[in-house]
């Protein structure tokens, strides 16, 4: 079912721009935290309400690695692996994740609780090792307090 | 004693709204100006102080703005870049969440020197506390005339929107951003022409980074003068520096442009945490090449670190000591650039591809000898031939760790050979 305040929200986004197709990533972004996830009915109706083509919005959902195209659970966890928090210790921490979760980065655990991802920096490189736990930042990492958290988590 | 003026001291809460942002004087450049300055008078007094891009080119700001044609002829436009994605820089995200209005005033301030009345900052997604803020703030201003119709009485009218990004490091580099800006994915434009020339759907558009706006409102109210008296004469002004790694108080410090980068790393920021040696320091986040210990003794700004066969960049300077692999170093950030080619031409979108793999082979040990000068043929290919400068800066970082620690890259392949 379409939800019209996406759509009034959508719209009023197009509003800020010199033309409509502009929108396009503030609209998935909004979709997708409506939705949880960028569905194929969800990309469809961002197309719908900026009139652009679906293929457009496609194309766009899928060269931005923030946008999901698939379920993500409902903790996301993003460990910064990159350079500054690779130094402190984040490889020995993705082990660690994968153990625990038991899946590896890029996957979902079957009951959908935890999404695990490495990601690049996350500019937040003055507290690493960083991961990002839906949005909020998880700085100064160990593997004492990754396990803590973790099971409050559970 | 250095006096902060971008990190206002960092008493935290208290500048983050408008309240306390303009006890402590803020605003008061806006002002002054939109009373008593025309916008070629405010370039002038930009060019005069001599700032210089701190997005890492550190091309010159008023000079920048002067480029935009004058008159109504078409509608102008002021990006503020806020996309900070270069591994190891973290500082416009602070400004962004302890001094919002710091940025706004600068924003204001530049859109009022080119002539635009919308502008946009273009932030990375992650940015979560930060955009939030933003968005909070732009309201109050809105609601005390500081934004949106006739600015303070003067007849200036501004409106500043934040555009959240998605995760695409391609996207920090200007006409990038641009194309992301007009809904499409974010692949570079060739320049010329630039930007100031024709850029947000081919209007007059004036990219700048976070950092370069924030020195506005200082230099307004205290001046040029006040502004070339810090740093070097080339490249004055106070300088946000990025510190983390092996080091013992990571963080973000303000201090004078043209620093020493040993004495930013051994006093300020306490040396290395384990009391090791230091091995290497990068000095401008990861596309900049790293410099030996030995070499430490550099002044950090553009000509100087540019002398140094390396780049002041977004002055991301990330510490490595003793015990730090340079094999695994090199692996990771060539990693990070395949990872990031928009995959419009085929040096970076290849060639990095290339380059991995045979950095994943010398670091499992199974590569054979003649392995490393393949490679090195291989980057030298990639430089000079890419259409932006994201497959240069991945050579050059490389070409920096091989050639200060090549012997590294020898061993681990000859003990590769033992081993097999
Ligand atoms: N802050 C960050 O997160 C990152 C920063 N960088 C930095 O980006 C730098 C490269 O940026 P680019 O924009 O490719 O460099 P560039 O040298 O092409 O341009 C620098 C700025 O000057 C302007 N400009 C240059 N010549 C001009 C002319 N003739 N007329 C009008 N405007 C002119 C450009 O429009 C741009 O705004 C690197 O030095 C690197 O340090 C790279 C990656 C990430
Ligand atoms: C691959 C690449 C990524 C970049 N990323 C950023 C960035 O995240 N933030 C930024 O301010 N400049 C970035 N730049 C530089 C911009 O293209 C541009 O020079 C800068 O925003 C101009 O602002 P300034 O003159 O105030 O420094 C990048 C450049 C390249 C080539
Ligand atoms: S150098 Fe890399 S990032 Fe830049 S345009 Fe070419 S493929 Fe894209
Ligand atoms: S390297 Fe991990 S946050 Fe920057």
């Amino acid at each position: 079912m379409k939800d019209q305040t996406l759509k009034q929200q959508i719209t009023e986004m197009a509003t800020r721009y010199p033309a409509s197709r502009s929108a396009v990533m503030p609209a998935l972004h909004l979709a997708q935290a409506h939705y949880g996830y960028l569905t194929q009915d969800a990309m469809a109706e961002v197309a719908e309400y900026l009139h652009l083509p679906r293929v457009t919005v496609l194309e766009i959902a899928t060269f931005y690695s923030l946008f999901h195209t698939r379920r993500v659970g409902k903790y996301h966890l993003q460990l910064c692996t990159n350079l500054s928090c690779m130094l402190l210790g984040a490889e020995r921490l993705q082990r660690q994740l994968e153990q625990q979760l038991d899946i590896r980065c890029g996957e979902t655990t079957a009951d959908g609780r935890f999404t695990l991802t490495a990601v690049e920096c996350l500019g937040a490189c003055e507290m690493a090792p960083v991961m990002q736990l839906n949005d909020d930042y998880c700085g100064h990492l160990n593997e004492q307090r990754l396990a803590e958290m973790l099971q409050t988590l559970q | 004693m250095y006096e902060q003026v971008l990190l206002l001291e960092r008493r935290d809460s208290e500048y983050q709204d408008l309240a306390g942002y303009r006890l402590a004087g803020g605003y008061s450049a806006l002002g002054s100006t939109l009373r008593d300055s025309s916008p070629e008078q405010l370039i002038d007094l930009v060019k005069e102080a001599k700032l210089r891009g701190r997005g890492g080119a550190g091309f010159p700001t008023g000079l920048k703005w002067s480029f935009v044609p004058k008159g109504n002829a078409s509608a102008k436009w002021l990006l503020c870049n806020a996309d900070e994605g270069e591994p190891g820089t973290f500082k416009d995200r602070i400004i962004m969440e302890q001094t919002p209005h710091l940025l706004l005033e600068g924003m204001t301030l530049a859109a009022y020197a080119i002539g635009a009345a919308k502008a946009y900052i273009y932030i990375r997604g992650e940015y979560v506390t930060a955009i939030r803020r933003l968005e909070r703030e732009i309201q109050a201003s809105l609601q005390a005339g500081l934004l949106g119709k006739n600015i303070l009485g003067s007849g200036f009218d501004l409106d500043i929107y934040v555009h959240r990004g998605a995760g695409a490091y391609i996207c920090g580099e200007e006409t990038a951003l641009i194309e992301s800006l007009e809904g499409k994915r974010g692949q570079p434009r060739f320049k010329p022409p630039f930007p100031a020339v024709s850029g947000f759907y081919k209007g007059p558009t004036v990219v700048n980074n976070v950092e370069t706006l924030a020195c506005v409102p200082p230099i307004v109210q205290r001046g040029a003068d006040w502004f070339r008296s810090i740093g070097s004469e080339k490249c004055p002004g106070p300088k946000l520096y990025c510190l983390s790694g092996h080091v013992r108080r990571p963080g973000l410090y303000e201090l004078p442009m043209g620093i020493s980068l040993r004495e930013l790393v051994e006093q300020h920021a306490g040396g290395t945490h384990s009391g090791k040696k230091i091995k290497a320091v990068i000095p401008g986040g990861i596309s900049a090449a790293l410099l030996p210990e030995p070499a430490l003794d550099v002044a950090m700004d553009f000509d100087a670190l540019s002398a140094a066969g390396t780049m002041l960049g977004s002055a991301g300077v990330i510490v490595m000591d003793e015990s730090t692999c340079m094999v695994r170093v090199a692996h990771r950030i060539i990693e990070f650039f395949h990872h990031e080619s928009c995959g419009k031409c085929t040096p970076c979108r290849e060639g990095l591809a290339w380059v991995e793999q045979m950095l994943g082979r010398i670091e499992a040990g199974e590569a054979k000898s003649g392995d490393l000068e393949s490679m090195e043929r291989l980057y030298g290919n990639i430089e000079g031939n890419t259409f932006c400068l994201l497959g240069d800066a991945a050579a050059m970082a490389l070409r920096g760790v091989v050639k200060n620690f090549r012997h590294e890259f020898i061993e681990r392949i000859q003990q590769g050979g033992r081993a097999a």
